[in-house]
């Protein structure tokens, strides 16, 4: 029961029952040489960490290195055993392939499109509605935030079946409409900016009040600029989020070259293209670097929007 | 939760002071009201249409019975159709297969998030360079990681035959291997969050507490076993419920990877058999009974969860 062992102290007799031989040997005679042995000890072991971290890491990047490495062999090249590590003629033309013949530059502009849509319905509905339950008092507010929280239990594979009717008998079937619109809300994200704002001073309301601010400027020009880490961490996950989608997109596209995400443009690279295995790869790879980019500038936030995400 | 929601508020439009007319006062409540119900309607249509009507559908469309061809009006049955789906053998296995990849990936993923957590969680110099490695495939998308992996497993051009792993039929075409090896990817593509949220597990356990245990001669293993892990436990047990609740829906590795042979090669999980009965047997009421049921499993995930985070309020206090 992992409740048990919350209390924030561990067991200190457990703790204290090894007395370590190190501390007592501090003050003997001889506390230059140990000094020095510990100094070296401690070396090795910041070696030792760098190794396990660095064969650790090597393990994780290893599938994405060897589909770079792959997407610039030849064909031949890849089936070949053992498997070359490096490429030694590049064939960078494979990611001209894939973009042009792929159709993957079409698909980045969609997916960016249905992205940026996504994200910004998001963060506008969030806000919204986040904004009445932290600063508004209406009937059945209780029981309203209770049907937001419900959203959240309710996944998107429950609820296809019947979207995919309703997107249909919208006319929205094939559409930017039809694989955006049922994700302009999102229960989490409500969620999050809530607690965000109940975290603004109640004085600040008030010296806001007194300058005559309306509930619109008080939000537009205090509550939201203040919940800004929070706005942007949920912007970041919902980016992450809209772009890796893949169900949904696959359903709702058809056939329409238009709409069609870069994720469902791998599946078509993936079964057109099977003696091409290098040319998918660097679709792959092309459809990846936009989220590594994302990671790497917006770390801070996509790691805020993911614990709260998880643990919330 | 209770507590947060009543936190009152100050009126906005300024104090009213007692002798006001309720007149008014009640006047400015409403207008309070109507402008909340406004904010809350963009999601609430959005909830509305897409979340809670398809979810009640669900329901309704569980009780007809679809024509063996399209065009023909469906038949009420009743609860006939879903005692008939539930005891269908395909069911069966279709649970079982999902009940198997969450064993599979999810105890595997956070382990292996929590050891590579714990290894990150030192000042060194460059450590954020390893940090963001190790975080880096939580952005890979299920199409991408599905690419990658399908080329490294493929029976040509991957690495199992220079390792001398070589079954017959492939991995990926094999009864036995596929779904394993749709675990392996899973597990990979879930170890960046995996190891982003036990990193923030591990930030706020006391470095002091660490620091005595080493003083006291604990070493890596004992202060892993007795400090770290007790700590961690609320973290622990709860990505254990996310990470169970993601892997009930899996989907796009099964669709990229196996696709239709999916209920041969006993990879057929709740998700890609509902999307296979709705869009390639055409079969919604069917679908929708599959619906209810991946629903209820994800209830009753979240009802566990909600329990014992009570209990975990308790012990705080």
């Amino acid at each position: 029961m992992p409740a048990d062992a919350l209390p924030a102290a561990p067991q200190p007799e457990e703790v204290h029952q090894a007395v370590s031989p190190a501390v007592s040997h501090l003050k003997a005679p001889d506390a230059v040489a140990t000094r020095r042995r510990s100094r070296r000890r401690r070396r090795l072991r910041t070696i030792g960490a760098y190794a396990l971290l660095s064969l650790a890491a090597v393990v994780v990047l290893f599938p994405i290195y060897i589909s770079v490495v792959n997407s610039l062999l030849q064909p031949s090249q890849i089936a070949h055993q053992p498997p070359p590590l490096f490429p030694t003629h590049p064939q960078w033309h494979t990611y001209s392939d894939a973009w042009s013949s792929g159709n993957l530059g079409i698909y980045l502009r969609n997916s960016a499109i249905a992205t940026l849509i996504i994200v910004a319905g998001q963060v506008t509905t969030s806000i919204l509605a986040a904004y009445a339950f932290a600063f508004l008092e209406f009937p059945f507010k209780r029981t309203l935030f209770v049907v937001f929280l419900a959203t959240m239990m309710i996944p998107f594979e429950v609820t296809f079946v019947t979207n995919l009717t309703t997107v249909t008998d919208l006319g929205w079937y094939n559409t930017f409409q039809g694989l955006t619109v049922p994700f302009l809300a999102w229960g989490f994200g409500t969620f999050m900016l809530r607690q965000a704002f109940l975290q603004v001073p109640k004085d600040l309301q008030e010296a806001a009040v007194l300058d005559g601010y309306g509930h619109m400027r008080f939000m537009a020009r205090i509550a939201v600029p203040l919940a800004r880490p929070a706005v942007a961490a949920l912007a970041v996950f919902s980016f992450l989020s809209a772009w890796n989608q893949y169900l949904w997109p696959l359903i709702v596209t058809g056939d329409n070259n238009n709409i069609r995400t870069v994720q469902i443009g791998l599946k078509l690279l993936q079964g057109t293209n099977p003696d091409q295995i290098n040319v998918t790869l660097a679709g792959a790879v092309i459809a990846v670097v936009p989220m590594l980019i994302l990671l790497i500038f917006f770390q801070k936030q996509l790691v805020r929007g993911l614990t709260a995400g998880a643990v919330k | 939760m209770t507590t947060l929601t009543q936190q009152p508020r100050a009126p906005t439009a300024g104090t009213p002071t007692p002798k006001a007319p309720s007149r008014t006062r009640r006047a400015r409540h409403r207008r309070e009201a109507g402008l909340a119900y406004l904010l809350l309607l963009p999601a609430l249509a959005v909830f509305g249409v897409f979340v809670f009507y398809p979810f009640a559908y669900n329901f309704k469309l569980a009780l007809y019975q679809n024509p063996p061809f399209p065009g023909l009006p469906s038949r009420y049955v009743g609860l006939h159709q879903v005692g008939q789906v539930l005891s269908s053998s395909s069911f069966v296995q279709s649970l079982i297969s999902t009940v198997f990849f969450a064993v599979m990936t999810v105890p595997v993923a956070i382990v292996l998030g929590l050891l590579l957590a714990v290894a990150a969680h030192r000042r060194l110099k460059g450590i954020g360079i390893y940090q963001t490695i190790f975080s880096s495939t939580v952005v890979t998308s299920v199409a991408v990681a599905a690419v990658v992996f399908g080329t490294l497993m493929d029976p040509v051009n991957g690495l199992l035959p220079w390792l001398g792993i070589n079954p017959h039929p492939p991995l990926l075409q094999n009864p036995t291997w596929a779904l394993p090896s749709i675990a392996v990817l899973t597990v990979w593509q879930g170890l960046g969050l995996s190891f982003i949220v036990m990193s923030a597990g591990l930030q706020s356990v006391p470095d002091e507490i660490l620091e005595a245990a080493t003083v006291d001669g604990a070493g890596a293993v004992t202060r892993f076993w007795r400090v770290t892990v007790p700590l961690l436990s609320p973290t622990i047990f709860f990505t254990t419920v996310v990470a169970t609740i993601m892997a009930f829906q899996t989907f796009g590795q099964i669709d990229l990877l196996i696709g239709s042979q999916a209920a041969y090669l006993h990879a057929n999980v709740l998700p890609y058999n509902i999307y296979q009965t709705l869009l390639v047997q055409r079969n919604p009421g069917q679908a929708a009974v599959l619906s209810i049921v991946l629903f209820f499993i994800t209830l009753a995930v979240t009802m566990v969860q909600l329990r014992v985070l009570e209990r975990r309020v308790h012990y705080a206090r």
